[in-house]
């Protein structure tokens, strides 16, 4: 006896399984579908179409320019600053901020190390904290009459107090050591996420060997991390040409004093809502920003060896 | 046995320096923030406060502050962006691993070439696209353009990739329609993955500070990174006792949160060796 297991109810549309699977998978991606379409696709067409205009935003009117945004880039004495302002910081911050990650990712994974979490915790606080309440911290700590200055003072370093905010052979160097600080947490976490899958025996090969903990550092950890380090300094590379909201809440802004904490992301910031008929101008260089990360990021992939984002 | 030893002392100098290099500012800016500001500016406070007061907390809540308006913003945008992040980001990500449908390859490799573009390209036209929008200094501008995560799109794809299917089977066998078995039985079952995703979404949200500096304009509408970088531009010089103890405050809602969700939290940098 077969029992009619399909019944099929009185329905006025019968879609067949696949049919109704794929129903389901369109209306579960329209929402997404549709954030991107406005504020990822349509929005990159318009860059671009803006980035080949003068774009007046009072009368609200485009003129077609060409490429003519691009050239003016390079006869721009404020974007060659801003240029070498980012290119500065990036060549300062990224290299330090990979050598404190690893070595510091490597001291916390070895075995016989104790209080880990409690290293952890502290060594964790930076990431949690927003970019705005870190760089009002750094300000104080460097301000005139801050503990940074009573500190050097007081084991004899120089004697009248430095106003490293206001100086500007000072404040780059100040959000320097403040983004090195910020960032060594998330780089070391991705280092110790790989250095769980370290074979235990390569360190115990070396051990029998009479290899110190530095050599171990040396000889196994660093080779063997090279493709995550490849990742870390793209990720690195990407932070620090996009640099904006330590540059901007430090100097309120302008860039100051005297441009020397002008980066790209805050002039790109500054050409496009700080004048009105700029913003065709600030496309492009939002746009040559892009493609400048670009290149050095694959120069630096070529550099290290390893694949870098196609290996995560 | 003894080179091990020393080894090991020179790796505990190492991370307790480290430790307190994290510490310092910290450290000096919890003291500020219970330190009348004359002691402050006068170049020798202490770490340990010299005239101990709360008066620098007490103004923070005080009816002529702004800060508990920014606080409870700060609050509503993240816990509302987080939600519908949560239900876009599974959903999205369950459609793309799980379900067929015509033109699947196709929606994936669209996704994942744009997570490729930097968020300055996308600034610009995006705050002219809000103000087309009429929704410039709204709370819908700060969680609508970030009301899904690519990269959180992906990670619930690759956890519903290796999702067991015999779980699903069942369920519909029990006679629950495909949308019911996705919320009733897949959501909760993806618990910890949903987990990880709301503590960086929540995280993202409440940390933010260029979109807001952008997009919102009136004060009251402020939310609490904005709020903090306000005090900086103040005539009478920075107030450091009271942007201090407000910055403290707005760290430690997700101080707390770490503490709580430590697990969910190592989940999402993978860092799984310690059980």
């Amino acid at each position: 006896m077969e029992a009619p297991v399909n019944t099929p109810k009185k329905k006025r549309f019968h879609l067949n399984r696949s049919q109704s699977e794929a129903v389901q998978a369109y209306a579960f991606l329209l929402p997404a579908a549709i954030i991107v379409l406005v504020f990822f696709v349509a929005a990159i067409v318009f860059a671009l179409y803006m980035s080949f205009n003068k774009v007046n935003m009072y009368s609200e009117t485009y003129e077609f320019r060409g490429l003519q945004n691009y050239t003016n880039i390079f006869s721009d004495g404020i974007a060659l600053t801003a240029l070498k302002n980012t290119a500065l910081f990036s060549l300062v911050v990224v290299p330090t901020q990979t050598f404190f990650a690893l070595l510091i990712a490597y001291a916390l994974s070895n075995k016989n190390i104790r209080f880990k979490k409690m290293f952890r915790l502290i060594y964790f606080l930076p990431t949690l904290t927003s970019s705005a309440a870190l760089t009002l911290i750094f300000m104080f700590i460097f301000n005139i009459n801050g503990p940074i200055n009573g500190f050097l003072t007081g084991i004899g370093l120089y004697k009248d107090p430095i106003n490293f905010l206001q100086e500007p052979q000072y404040a780059l160097k100040v959000i320097m050591v403040m983004n090195i600080w910020s960032t060594v947490p998330n780089f070391m976490t991705v280092y110790l996420a790989s250095l769980v899958d370290l074979p235990d025996s390569l360190y115990e090969a070396a051990e029998m060997d009479g290899a110190s903990s530095w050599q171990k550092l040396v000889h196994i950890t660093v080779p063997y991390l090279r493709p995550i380090t490849t990742y870390v300094l793209l990720m690195g590379i990407i932070g620090t040409f996009q640099m904006f909201d330590q540059a901007y809440i430090f100097s309120n802004g302008s860039g100051g004093p005297d441009n020397s904490t002008l980066t790209v992301a805050l002039m790109v910031y500054q050409y496009a809502f700080g004048q009105m008929n700029t913003m065709g101008y600030a496309c492009a260089l939002a746009i040559f920003l892009a493609v400048v990360i670009y290149i050095v990021s694959r120069l630096a992939e070529k550099l290290n060896g390893g694949n870098g984002l196609k290996d995560m | 046995m003894k080179k091990g030893h020393i080894g090991r002392t020179i790796l505990y100098i190492v991370m307790t320096i480290y430790a307190l290099i994290t510490l310092y500012p910290f450290l000096w800016a919890l003291s500020a923030s219970f330190e009348p500001l004359k002691v402050i500016v006068s170049g020798n406070m202490s770490l340990i406060p010299k005239a101990f007061t709360l008066d620098n907390y007490k103004y923070m809540f005080s009816s002529s502050a702004l800060f508990p308006r920014w606080f409870l913003n700060s609050v509503i945008v993240s816990v509302l962006g987080t939600v519908i992040n949560i239900f876009l980001n599974t959903m999205a990500g369950y459609a793309l691993a799980r379900l067929q449908f015509p033109g699947r390859e196709r929606i994936y490799y669209a996704f994942l070439s744009l997570m490729m573009i930097p968020a300055q390209v996308l600034l610009i036209p995006n705050y002219l696209i809000l103000m087309n929008l009429g929704m410039l200094d709204t709370y819908q501008s700060l969680i609508l353009p970030s009301a899904i995560n690519i990269g959180n799109i992906f990670m619930m794809r690759q956890f519903f990739l290796s999702f067991p299917k015999d779980v699903e089977e069942a369920a519909s066998i029990d006679g629950l329609s495909r949308v019911q078995v996705f919320f009733r039985i897949v959501f909760p079952l993806a618990r910890p993955s949903i987990a990880t995703q709301a503590i960086f979404t929540f995280m993202g949200f409440w940390n933010n500070f260029m979109q807001p500096m952008l997009y919102i304009t009136t004060p009251s509408k402020y939310t609490l990174t904005l709020g903090l970088q306000s005090f900086t531009n103040q005539q009478a010089g920075v107030r450091w006792d009271h942007t201090m103890a407000a910055s403290i405050i707005s760290i430690l809602p997700i101080v707390i949160l770490y503490i709580i969700f430590n697990k969910f939290f190592l989940q999402g940098i993978r860092m799984d060796n310690e059980k």
